[in-house]
């Protein structure tokens, strides 16, 4: 690791202000990407601003038809809350199933959210439930987040506060972890609310997470398990590495959505 | 039995410092006045060295020196070495090609020793080795045995210009072609055994220390060997004579074999610490194990079984590629050919076996043992090929091996091993009953009517450990003997220390031995210390591996009790004023026969020391005789581990429902260690089979070169062992003991294998069986059914 100067400021404001100020900053929420690539020289940042001091920006809160989660709100808490498991409890399920429990414990959904990494879980469940990611500066939908891989709509100067969930009348998460990082290999997000379906589908997709058209339309007339049946998505646009070539993965994504339904459905 | 003597479940002394974070490991340990080393790697898994350019480097702070493969050679030190000579079929010796511990012109695989840093903190030492200037021009790589073999490959040695290092063969050809010519059925398998990367908990470290004073070094290293570490540091290596360095392999923090070797960094540690006049010291990183920690395995092999119509073993012919890296390691050419193509019988009664080997280089890792070395390879395409027989003709797997049983002991196999004893047909059947084997139909149709598919599989291991007897080893090309010694040091107040060869990095040697000492001499347990890897305290030893420490390392302990019992007896025989013939030693007293005349165990060792009771002309004062034990044969600890999984057809993946070890160890001194033993080596075997497999890419870089892709077993992908024993004891040991230490690693692949296999009707299933794999040999399965 090279030197850096530590910052860890109180406030939201002093942590944007901070942004603002010095140069080549970098946020550390909960470190599980910015510290081994430190670590192993791959990254210098000459700042590191420490959002880990800022009480305002964790928490979990019910809004009407919403779930607004604090942006550094680890994952632990995300998948202890009796308020998400009681409104979105596949997104608890979701969280409960990150990592280990040292990386639920450190892990928050805005530092996962801002990474965007391909194979992250929570980015699934972001597209597929709708939410909104809220900003120091704004609220963006995250459709127009997540950008590509490693990629996000975060501007200079902007930092997440929150991300606000609308609760759906059907949900479930199916995860399929690389055995050794336990990252999703595939992971599927299914989601019904009112009359729209949506499937979100991370860890396969070269450009990061993506919706499958074709399966939401199929759930829209039907939410079953069956009316996926002979829905194959395109291996092309997939990832392929030691663990998954992009056929093992179009596969799994099918057997993912299936079960993912199930599961919302209650007959898993 | 008393509670804490031979067979009893004593609980581990050692884990009250363990468990409590109070182990000294070789990090723990830091010297006054010490420097740290960083060693500067290369890129490239090929490359010459045009230019070293360190000026930058040694001109930034807190840096002091920057040594080179140069530095090494003008100081004369010699290079790392590989000690045991193979010869080719042909007669010609192994092409061993030069290993300097720092490259010397040139790099052969990504992590190879450019140069070390030595700087006032480990920071400083790893900036000033981005400052150093490496001018390398890039050769081709060769990362697949078979390619390298090929013309025009790149060459990795000069010494073989077509990488290989030997091609070796055992066993009687034209027998065996003979025995293929007879056979009504021939079962053909291409296998692979998968290269491994150890991953002991603790990374290796080294701390070199010179005194100036005494002219003599220390070295504190994380080794299961120290006294062979010492021997090679100094008649090979030349970095000082053997009177003049100290090795010390304090807690050690697992091994696997991984540290038995001569890695470069401790010899440039000690040599580099006259050199700067400091201490220097180095710890691993993780990423560093998995570049440069000797890695395990790798086989590409063709094996066939002759079998007659029914289904008895008529010959064995078997051909591997052995990938041994880029330099030969300490023990690397003995893991291919003498550790395994002698257990290639298994525990079958096969009249005729050949198999040839090539070892080669390529532009990665070096290859060494790791846990089992050689017999899990072996074990692997027999129980392989034993099951796929049987599945081709259409017979019980257990029934199949039943059939081919060795069941009259001594047996002589075709393949130098000579097996003392056994009782294969009882570990089968305890192992059949423990398993359930009977209603195991019935739990696959339970497992398909939820949609998944359940198998079974078996591995009859064999394996041959107390290694070993020296002369016969000699004969093979060992550069060292295989016995072991210890030291019974008894004090006047009668406590006992023992001084052994063994090393324990985890094996529990602390309690086990201290059980041994507890139960011969009738002292309580509390009063035993077991003292090892000082090379100071202990005279010589050969380390911990290859199962050897109970029968090789304990038998030692027995024999030198055995002699510190009839000097006890000469002892009493002056204070009771008895005849030394009418004494008799048991349950810690010195009786004489036929009265009720007797001393204890302490008040012996007392008269022993104070010396009063009898004149110097007599007898010489003192209590401690030592003791070298050199076997008399192989020991041949074997058994039946039958897996069973069920298979998710849709995903591949495989979970392991039941596992039962049936083992024959012999004598069993401590059988909650002992089950631990069978525990981890059955994980090990699982991750093996299932999830790890060290991968390169086509230019040598090491793809699987963190946990985020290579695959430990966590504990959630392990069953609950059913572990049981049946036992044979062995008979050319003293204390009957065969050893436990590798063998669920050994018989563990070919059970998993076989039981998914078995699962989804699929032959084509590579280790590790991620569930991409198995989910393809479902599909294969499934395309072979709808065409029939």
């Amino acid at each position: 690791m090279y030197a850096f100067d530590y910052h860890r400021p109180k406030s939201l404001r002093q942590a944007v202000n901070l942004l603002a100020k010095v140069e080549d900053a970098k946020l550390l929420a909960g470190g599980h990407t910015l510290l081994p690539t430190m670590k192993q020289r791959l990254a210098a940042p000459a700042n590191i601003i420490d959002l880990n001091g800022i009480a305002e920006l964790a928490g979990i809160e019910r809004k009407g038809r919403a779930v607004v989660i604090g942006a550094m709100t680890r994952h632990a808490d995300v998948a202890e809350s009796p308020i998400v498991q009681e409104a979105i409890p596949a997104l608890a399920e979701l969280a409960d199933q990150i990592g280990d429990p040292q990386v639920r414990n450190r892990g928050t959904i805005g530092g996962s959210i801002a990474n965007n990494d391909p194979a992250a879980d929570y980015p699934a469940a972001c597209i597929a439930l709708g939410a909104t990611i809220i900003t120091n500066k704004r609220k963006v939908p995250a459709e127009e987040f997540f950008t590509g891989l490693f990629e996000t709509a975060l501007e200079e100067g902007e930092i997440i506060t929150r991300v606000s969930f609308p609760l759906p009348s059907k949900a479930a998460y199916m995860k399929f972890p690389n055995p050794a990082s336990r990252y999703a290999l595939v992971g599927v997000f299914v989601a019904k609310r009112g009359a729209e379906v949506r499937v979100a589908v991370t860890g396969a997709g070269a450009d990061g997470v993506f919706r499958v058209g074709a399966m939401e339309e199929a759930l829209k007339a039907r939410f079953s398990p069956k009316s996926l049946e002979g829905i194959k998505v395109p291996s092309k646009g997939l990832n392929s590495d030691i663990h998954a070539d992009a056929d093992y993965r179009a596969h799994l994504i099918g057997v993912m959505a299936r079960r993912a339904v199930a599961n919302a459905t209650g007959k898993a | 039995m008393s509670a804490t003597g031979i067979g009893a479940a004593v609980r581990r002394k050692e884990d009250q410092r363990f468990i409590t974070g109070k182990g000294q490991y070789t990090d723990d340990i830091n010297r006054p006045g010490q420097a740290y080393a960083y060693f500067l790697r290369s890129p490239h898994a090929h490359a010459t060295i045009k230019k070293i350019d360190a000026k930058a480097a040694l001109a930034m702070p807190g840096v002091i020196a920057v040594l080179t493969g140069d530095d090494l050679a003008a100081d004369k030190i010699g290079g790392l070495i590989c000690g045991w000579m193979i010869h080719s079929k042909d007669g010609s010796p192994m092409k061993a090609g030069p290993h300097p511990a720092l490259a010397q012109g040139k790099v052969r695989y990504v992590g190879d020793h450019v140069a070390v840093v030595v700087a006032e903190s480990l920071a400083q030492a790893k900036d000033a080795a981005e400052a150093v200037k490496v001018d390398y021009a890039e050769l081709k790589a060769v990362v697949d045995p078979a390619a390298a073999q090929k013309n025009g490959a790149p060459q990795v040695h000069d010494v073989s210009s077509d990488n290989t290092v030997y091609q070796w063969h055992l066993g009687d050809k034209a027998a065996t072609d003979a025995a293929f010519k007879q056979a009504k059925h021939v079962t053909r398998l291409d296998l692979v055994n998968n290269r491994l990367i150890p991953n002991a908990i603790e990374p290796r470290a080294a701390i070199g220390e010179y005194d100036p004073g005494t002219d003599a070094y220390t070295l504190y290293t994380t080794s299961q060997n120290p006294h062979v570490a010492r021997l090679v540091l100094s008649a090979f290596v030349g970095i000082a004579p053997e009177h003049k360095l100290r090795v010390i392999a304090p807690d050690v923090g697992g091994g696997f074999g991984s540290k038995i070797f001569i890695y470069a960094e401790e010899t440039v540690c000690t040599w580099a610490a006259k050199k700067v006049g400091r201490p220097v010291k180095w710890t691993a990183e993780r990423s560093e194990s998995f570049l440069a920690d000797a890695h395990g395995r790798d086989h590409v092999t063709r094996a066939e079984l002759a079998l007659d119509d029914r289904g008895r073993i008529l010959g064995l012919r078997v051909k591997t590629i052995a990938n041994l890296g880029a330099y030969l390691s300490t023990f690397a050419s003995s893991v291919p050919t003498y550790l395994y193509a002698p257990l290639l019988s298994g525990q079958y009664d096969i009249p005729a076996i050949y198999c040839e080997v090539d070892g080669v280089y390529t532009n990665t890792a070096p290859v060494d043992a790791y846990r089992g070395a050689g017999r899990p390879e072996a074990t692997f395409v027999v129980e392989r090929l034993v099951e796929v027989a049987a599945r081709e003709m259409g017979l019980d797997p257990a029934a199949l091996r039943k059939r081919n049983y060795i069941k009259k002991f001594p047996h002589q196999t075709p393949v130098i091993m000579n097996y003392d004893i056994g009782n294969y047909h009882a570990s089968l059947d305890k192992a059949l009953e423990l398993a359930d084997y009977q209603n195991f139909a019935k739990r696959k149709r339970e497992s398909a009517r939820r949609g998944r598919l359940r198998g079974i599989g078996f591995s009859s291991y064999i394996e041959a450990c107390g290694i070993a007897p020296s002369q016969a080893v000699g004969s093979l090309g060992a550069g060292v003997g295989l016995w072991e010694s210890a030291e019974v040091r008894v004090n006047p107040t009668g406590s006992v220390e023992i001084l052994t060869g063994s090393h324990s990095h985890g094996q529990g040697h602390e309690t086990t031995f201290a059980q041994l000492v507890s139960d011969r001499l009738g002292i309580p347990i509390e009063h035993v210390t077991v003292i090892h890897g000082d090379t100071d305290k202990v005279q010589f030893g050969m380390g911990t591996y290859g199962s050897r420490s109970g029968a090789v390392g304990m038998a030692a302990i027995a024999k030198a009790i055995d002699k510190v019992i009839a000097k006890g007896k000469k002892v009493a025989a002056h204070v009771l004023e008895a005849s030394e013939g009418d004494i008799e030693f048991k349950d810690g007293k010195f009786t004489v026969a036929g009265t009720d005349k007797a001393l204890g165990f302490g008040d012996v060792a007392l008269q022993a020391y104070i010396a009063h009771k009898f004149s110097g002309q007599d007898l010489e004062p003192g209590l401690k005789e030592g003791a070298f034990y050199d076997p008399t044969n192989f020991t041949f600890p074997a058994g039946m581990h039958i897996c069973e999984v069920e298979v998710d057809p849709q995903t591949g993946v495989t979970t392991i429902e039941r596992w039962t070890a049936v083992d024959d160890f012999g004598t069993v001194i401590n059988p909650m260690i002992v089950e631990g033993q069978v525990h981890g080596g059955v994980a090990q075997g699982i991750g093996q089979a299932l999830l790890e497999g060290a991968r390169y890419d086509e230019n040598g870089q090491l793809v699987t070169a963190s946990f985020m892709d290579y695959c430990m077993p966590r504990a959630g992908d392990l069953p609950s062992f059913t572990v049981g024993m049946t036992t044979t004891p062995c008979p050319s040991n003293p204390l009957g003991i065969k050893g436990c230490g590798e063998a669920g690693a050994i018989a563990a692949p070919a059970a998993v294998i076989n039981a998914i296999t078995d699962a989804v009707g699929h032959e084509d299933v590579a280790m590790p069986a991620t569930p991409q794999v198995v989910w393809r040999a479902c599909q294969k399965a499934a395309q072979r059914m709808a065409a029939e």
